[in-house]
């Protein structure tokens, strides 16, 4: 487990981590989520020893490593720019761990290879970092970063120098594979699909602290503040609270709970149809509804409906 | 932008002619003058006691610059590039000082400093002679050589950036062993141009050691020196003309290896940059 304990961290004038505690179990993949300057980075970095934290401890497997230097740490760094060794081989960069801890010849060659087979890099061990595409060089800080068995993998914005195709692709082989090699991961990312899709859970984090800590069913379903809410998706807001677009329910028919409005624009974007509504004197509503929903409804500009808010767990109250 | 064929022809006249004029012509003439005689009377010139011992005294001062600057001159770099400490401006600024002071400057305030009547001239007394003799000249090439491989190699450190050492870290490297492995790989070339600047910095020092050289033939006598007394004091040009030449072979050598290494160097950043 890795235990984050009361960190703070300034810069100068400017608070970067404001007392922050967080739990990360042992074997999961969590990410930490937020915006840039939200100290996400900063507390990863903390975590991996690269950086000293003003106050508060980090503790790995029982063990309060504050004061331990990163070398001792048992850990796994992966750069968003990969960090790549430029003057070695794809095989030394791999190697570099066990060669420093002087392993015998026979045991780095087969770890190495074992690690080239599993981030399919197989026929590459003898090319130059620069001959290696993004996805690749990060493939192989990957194995750089495994090839020395971390109680611990800590991965800063792996994919963000990466296209969106790649990058997708680089997601699900992470997922993969940390279901096979069940090391503690944690990932940081600002992009909240990214950590949905491939996180078991999820640390959001606002200004220095951490808004809200759970599955990503959790963070969605059950947001603890607003910040939550905002961040991990499209709102609207709907007397008083702030909802989910896909939450509004839109019918010809008086419901429970439902307000009058008025269909403003109907705007068709694929799967999802988007109803603009207005209703008396409140700020204009936004309603997301699916194309079956919509063709079933058969709405038209001008036309008069109730909107109702379906899920009010994933709402949240607006305060004056 | 096009040029006319007249107006680029007009410019390369002027931009040869002037090199010629300026570099290749006084040059060349010191060779044609050292060679007139045949090499027979070269070699004798150069075989004097007086210039061999020029010669090797400016070889072992090269010898004794060049470790105490790639070792100094690489910590420097280390901490105005990746240090975090106050006065680092006033440091890099220093730096650059020996590039704006005059040598000779350097050499009166070598002198001042450690001169019989300066504040370490008491060690004259303990038989600890500095200024006339070869520490004085050693540390007047440190001086005014000293940026060369700190402004080399610190525009590399700060382009490869921490994290390579960071990652190194992280996988168990020790400082001895990120620096050995992934700094020391990553600056040689620019290390290797420093160098070469170094060396030929040195070899060509002459307005400080005017100063704190005694100019003794056969003992304080660097080879720019002796080009310098032959021609003024001694009278013989023509002997000044071959120390020249030795001079200058010299410095094509160095040339040479600096070509070499700027072209290695230009590699490593296309590199660096990929």
């Amino acid at each position: 487990m890795i235990s984050v304990c009361g960190v703070s961290k300034r810069y100068g004038s400017a608070q970067i981590l404001n007392d922050v505690s967080l739990d990360i179990p042992d074997g999961s993949l969590t990410a930490l989520l937020g915006p840039s300057g939200s100290g996400k980075t900063s507390l990863l970095r903390i975590i991996a020893g690269l950086e000293e934290p003003d106050a508060g401890t980090v503790v790995l497997s029982g063990e309060n490593v504050t004061a331990v230097a990163p070398q001792r740490r048992n850990i796994g760094f992966v750069f968003q720019h990969y960090a790549a060794f430029k003057h070695m081989t794809v095989r030394d960069n791999v190697a570099f761990g066990l060669t420093i801890r002087k392993r015998p010849r026979r045991e780095i060659d087969a770890r190495v290879n074992e690690l080239l087979g599993i981030v399919g890099l197989a026929g590459y061990s003898h090319r130059y970092p620069n001959q290696l595409s993004g996805g690749q060089r990060q493939r192989m800080a990957l194995a750089r970063a495994l090839a020395v068995d971390p109680k611990v993998l800590l991965l800063d914005e792996p994919f963000g120098a990466l296209d969106a195709k790649v990058r997708e692709d680089l997601r699900g082989w992470l997922r993969r594979l940390h279901e096979n090699v069940h090391v503690t991961t944690v990932l940081v990312t600002h992009d909240q699909e990214e950590a949905m899709d491939v996180a078991g859970h999820i640390a959001l984090m606002n200004a220095g602290r951490i808004e809200q800590f759970g599955t990503p069913r959790e963070v969605y379903e059950a947001p603890a503040t607003e910040f939550v809410l905002r961040f991990l998706g499209p709102v609207a807001e709907f007397c008083g609270r702030l909802v989910r677009p896909h939450d509004l329910r839109v019918t010809r028919d008086h419901t429970p709970g439902a307000i009058a409005a008025r269909v403003t624009r109907i705007s068709h974007l694929g799967f999802e149809v988007r109803i603009e509504l207005s209703a008396g004197d409140a700020a204009p509503i936004t309603a997301q509804v699916t194309r079956g929903e919509a063709r079933h409804l058969e709405v038209n500009p001008g036309d008069e409906v109730w909107v109702s808010a379906e899920d009010v767990a994933a709402s949240i109250r607006l305060v004056g | 932008m096009q040029q006319s064929t007249r107006s680029r022809l007009a410019l390369r006249t002027v931009a040869l002619g002037y090199l010629a004029l300026l570099l290749a012509v006084p040059l060349a003439m010191i060779f044609y003058r050292t060679f007139e005689r045949g090499l027979g009377a070269f070699v004798h010139q150069i075989t004097t006691p007086a210039c061999i011992s020029a010669i090797s005294l400016s070889l072992t001062i090269v010898a004794i610059v060049v470790p105490i600057n790639v070792v100094l001159g690489v910590v420097t770099a280390l901490a105005l590039a990746r240090g975090r400490f106050p006065g680092k401006g006033i440091l890099h600024a220093m730096v650059d000082l020996p590039f704006a002071v005059s040598p000779v400057v350097v050499g009166v305030s070598l002198t001042l400093l450690w001169g019989v009547h300066g504040w370490f001239g008491g060690l004259a007394g303990h038989g600890i002679h500095v200024i006339f003799s070869l520490p004085g000249m050693v540390l007047a090439t440190i001086f005014v050589t000293l940026p060369f491989v700190v402004r080399e190699v610190e525009p590399v450190l700060v382009e490869i950036g921490e994290e390579q050492e960071q990652a190194a870290a992280t996988l168990g490297a020790s400082r001895g062993q990120i620096f050995r492995r992934i700094t020391l790989p990553a600056i040689r070339w620019g290390l290797a141009y420093g160098v070469v600047l170094t060396v030929a910095r040195s070899l060509g020092e002459f307005g400080a050691l005017t100063v704190v050289a005694g100019g003794v033939a056969g003992q304080s006598q660097t080879l720019t020196l002796l080009v310098h007394a032959r021609y003024l004091d001694d009278r013989n040009t023509y002997g000044a003309y071959c120390a020249a030449t030795v001079l200058m072979v010299m410095a094509l050598l160095t040339l040479l290896l600096m070509v070499v290494v700027n072209r290695q160097r230009a590699t490593q950043s296309e590199e660096v940059a990929a």
